[in-house]
């Protein structure tokens, strides 16, 4: 078995599972190239891409050749991505052969990504291994377009996989302080992402006291296709307990605990040093409980000699499908402006995927690749997409229209006139059916 | 004595005489159908005399007697009820509780911060409490510096309980005393062992669904929901698409209150009161849409119940009555919300007309007159003041 190319000491006795993390796309490969310096020891890695320029230091490359574009990749073109990978669906599932789970990481929005993902993990499935996707969504200052390709190859991935874990970058960005420069914004969302997958690495791979069985993961999240989205919370010193319940309740992906609420299983991996006591775990796992009663939660954790006066939580909440928790709001229609020469050949790339600007930019997705721009650069790119437009909207352009809620004017019948019967908020005058939203076909 | 309901679906006459061993024996009753009434309430007056005056006539023909005076039995969703406790110290010289002090205790009971133009129409006695020494039923005689008593409180809105005095006055009718409709319900169908091991009625009528918990013998609790029938064939109505009285209709020939997989998707033709097809409407619609509206009713009482605390005294079990009661295993539904055994409650322990008694849409119109004989038996053992005095001028005077 083939090891990471970090020989980092193992954390404690390792199970025997053979774990392939595949990264996807220039972005997917950028973070499992981040991951594997980061202690997935033990995990094969494997980079696929359609864009043969990519370097990589993996052992395994997977090239998904095309005739067309020169073998320069698919033009930011999801379904170029896709069919590519479909007519590579051999290859895929050949190399996901004799291997019990597979981690796709990939970001979404760009062409490979987008497109070659979900085929990838649709070979996985076949190939009998638990697929889990790792995936960011890009930044909304990327643009509508970039966000809808993401948005409807999360959708895609959530079918193909067993469980999806999305990190909006946005929402990473609330972490952040304002004023960060625009290259760390990226590392600190491919940051979090990695530290989503270390939590549920660890849960695989940890001999623990409480011990989640590589099964009982597998029948908690096959076949539901869900999505999920994961807090790691780490905190040192003396407080660490305090500190981390207070990092808990502010944490952005969790939405303030609404999105323990909402969640159908939620996944807690407790990691400490020796020094991790009953009331430790207790108190984390009352806060979870507390705030998941819908859910099932399963609990793992582990010691780690290394880990003295440390503390990591590692929370991922399934949500069942069509659940809205870690998706980002609605992407407002936005018209991309472009004004300066040097950030017009960026973003035409993403959003005129003609053949003559696909470049090595084009395949990429909310990757750390991009360029560490001044405080004055990154303004001016972020004022042309959130603040006023500069040309004029066109005539055909959507603008913000007002939706009209589809509201039910139910008529009461013979009780229309009389007083209406109030208990508690609900008019009962109405009928039952209709107040509790049975439909009746 | 005579008990008249003026429900919702129907108005409802009966006629009951007291033999001479004290037992009530019915002998007259007589219905018609209601027009003027919304959740209990009555909302076009006229329409309402019209409809009495055939019920009582109906009454008057069976039982061959002349309507003089009615107990009237009131619902809405207006009526409240609540327990509450009233002190009154004893103050005579030898501290022996009399039957004045009784009237104050419970007079004090009853004087509570009502809601502005509320009025009590019944405070119940559940029990006394002499020197702190509970559960004490009847104080007279008794030593005692400070006597208390639990009462059960039934108020409502005093105009619209007028409303419907006053369309019986204007019958030349009398009315005796206003009536709880749920009170009355339980007194007909419950029995002193059941009220004693603890029961809970439900009357489910056609505008108020009323109840009423009874446990060790006295009232616990009571409640109005201004929801019923009258719903049930609404939401019908609204949900299939079809004229209030088809829906109506719909509701007595193919209700039941249970979901069942059989009917799913079955679907059945119905035509208008002309025989002209109306449409096709879905078996398992109707039922879904009564079901949900039923099982709603009964998880708002057992909330309510629950909130009092009192359903773990309900031991003998839950007594349905009211035309709601009719349909089909509505029992089943019931239990399975309430946890409790449910059964139908039947007005058994009454001579008189059986037959077409035993009905429980009936229930409450029969304790209407099971009321009006425990007051006249009562006044009987009590004589008043003005009958203390009378009797006593009259062994002065020599005839």
């Amino acid at each position: 078995m083939e090891t990471g190319s970090n020989p980092q000491a193992p954390l404690t006795a390792e199970k025997q599972l053979r774990v392939k993390i595949f990264g996807v796309g220039t972005a997917g490969i950028a973070i499992a190239g981040q991951m594997a310096a980061d202690g997935f020891a033990s995990a094969r890695f494997a980079a696929v891409n359609t864009d043969a320029s990519a370097v990589t230091t993996f052992a395994e490359q997977i090239h998904l050749e095309t005739k067309m574009l020169r073998g320069l990749g698919t033009g930011g073109d999801p379904e170029r991505g896709r069919k590519l990978a479909e007519d590579h669906f051999e290859k895929l599932t050949a190399s996901c052969a004799e291997v019990d789970a597979v981690f796709i990481v990939a970001g979404l929005g760009g062409g490979a990504g987008s497109g070659v993902s979900p085929v990838l993990a649709r070979a996985a499935r076949e190939s009998g291994a638990l697929v889990l996707a790792f995936v960011s969504l890009p930044f909304e200052c990327e643009g509508a377009r970039r966000q809808h390709q993401a948005q409807q190859a999360l959708d895609h991935l959530k079918l193909a996989c067993d469980g999806v874990i999305c990190l909006p970058n946005q929402k990473a960005f609330k972490l952040l302080d304002e004023d960060v420069s625009f290259g760390d914004s990226f590392r600190a969302s491919v940051k979090l992402l990695i530290e989503g997958a270390l939590g549920v690495w660890r849960l695989m791979m940890h001999r623990g006291i409480v011990e989640i069985h590589f099964e009982e993961l597998c029948a908690l999240l096959r076949e539901r296709h869900g999505e999920s989205c994961f807090a790691t919370m780490e905190t040192a010193g003396e407080q660490r307990m305090e500190a981390l319940l207070e990092k808990f309740t502010a944490h952005p992906l969790l939405d303030g605990a609404k999105a323990l609420e909402e969640s159908a299983t939620v996944l807690v991996s407790i990691l400490g040093g020796p020094d991790l006591s009953m009331k430790d775990v207790n108190r984390v796992m009352q806060r979870v409980n507390g705030h998941a009663t819908n859910a099932r939660v399963i609990m793992g954790a582990a010691v780690d000699e290394s880990f003295v006066g440390r503390l990591v939580v590692t929370i991922i909440a399934t949500s069942p499908r069509k659940q809205q928790v870690a998706q980002p709001s609605p992407v407002p229609v936005k018209t991309v402006e472009v004004e300066t020469p040097e950030v017009a050949a960026e973003f035409c790339a993403e959003l005129l995927p003609t053949e003559t600007m696909t470049s090595e930019r084009a395949a990429k997705s909310s990757a750390p690749i991009a360029p560490a721009l001044n405080l004055e650069q990154r303004e001016e790119i972020i004022s042309k997409h959130t603040g006023k437009p500069i040309r004029s909207r066109k005539a055909g352009e959507p603008r913000m229209r007002q939706i009209t809620l589809p509201l039910d004017i139910v008529n009461k019948g013979r009780f229309d006139k009389s007083e209406p019967t109030i208990h508690k908020g609900e008019d009962l005058d109405l009928p039952t059916y209709i107040r509790r939203g049975v439909a009746l076909n | 004595m005579v008990g008249l309901e003026i429900g919702t679906s129907k108005c409802c006459v009966v006629v009951g005489e007291m033999n001479d061993e004290g037992a009530l024996n019915i002998i007259g009753v007589g219905q018609s159908k209601s027009r003027g009434v919304r959740k209990g309430e009555i909302v076009d007056a006229r329409a309402v005399e019209e409809d009495v005056r055939h019920a009582v006539t109906e009454a008057e023909h069976s039982a061959d007697v002349e309507v003089r005076s009615v107990y009237l039995g009131v619902s809405g969703g207006h009526i409240r009820g609540f327990n509450n406790r009233g002190v009154h110290p004893v103050v005579s010289a030898d501290r022996e509780i009399s039957d004045f002090d009784v009237q104050d205790v419970v007079k004090n009971a009853k004087a509570i911060n009502l809601p502005q133009d509320n009025t009590v129409v019944h405070a119940i006695r559940q029990h006394f409490l002499v020197d702190g020494q509970d559960g004490v039923k009847d104080p007279v005689g008794m030593l005692g510096a400070r006597l208390e008593v639990d009462v059960h409180v039934i108020h409502g809105h005093l105009n619209r309980l007028q409303n419907a005095i006053r369309v019986v006055k204007g019958m030349q009718l009398e009315v005796e005393e206003v009536v709880f409709n749920g009170l009355a319900s339980s007194l007909a169908v419950l029995t002193p062992a059941e009220k004693e091991l603890g029961a809970l009625v439900i009357d489910m009528g056609g505008g108020t669904t009323n109840y009423v918990v009874y446990s060790g013998g006295v009232i616990k609790h009571s409640g109005v929901i201004a929801v019923g029938g009258d719903h049930v064939t609404n939401d019908l109505a609204f949900g299939l698409k079809v004229p209030q009285s088809r829906a109506d209709q719909l509701k007595i020939e193919n209700g039941h209150a249970l979901l069942d997989e059989s009917v799913a998707g079955q679907k059945m033709k119905i035509t208008s009161d002309l025989g002209l097809p109306l449409n096709t409407i879905n078996v398992g619609h109707l039922r879904r849409i009564m079901s949900l509206r039923l099982e709603e009713t009964f998880q708002l009482i057992t909330q309510d119940v629950e909130q009092a605390g009192l359903l773990d005294y309900i031991r003998a079990g839950v007594f349905l009555c009211g035309g709601g009661s009719r349909v089909p295993e509505v029992t089943r539904l019931a239990g399975q919300i309430l946890q409790l055994p449910v059964c139908i409650g039947r007005t058994t322990n009454i001579s008189g007309l059986s037959s077409s008694m035993d009905k429980p849409e009936l229930a409450t119109a029969i304790g209407l007159v099971r009321f009006a004989s425990f007051k006249t038996r009562q006044r009987d053992a009590r004589p008043s003041f003005f009958q203390n005095a009378k009797s006593i001028f009259g062994k002065l005077i020599p005839r």
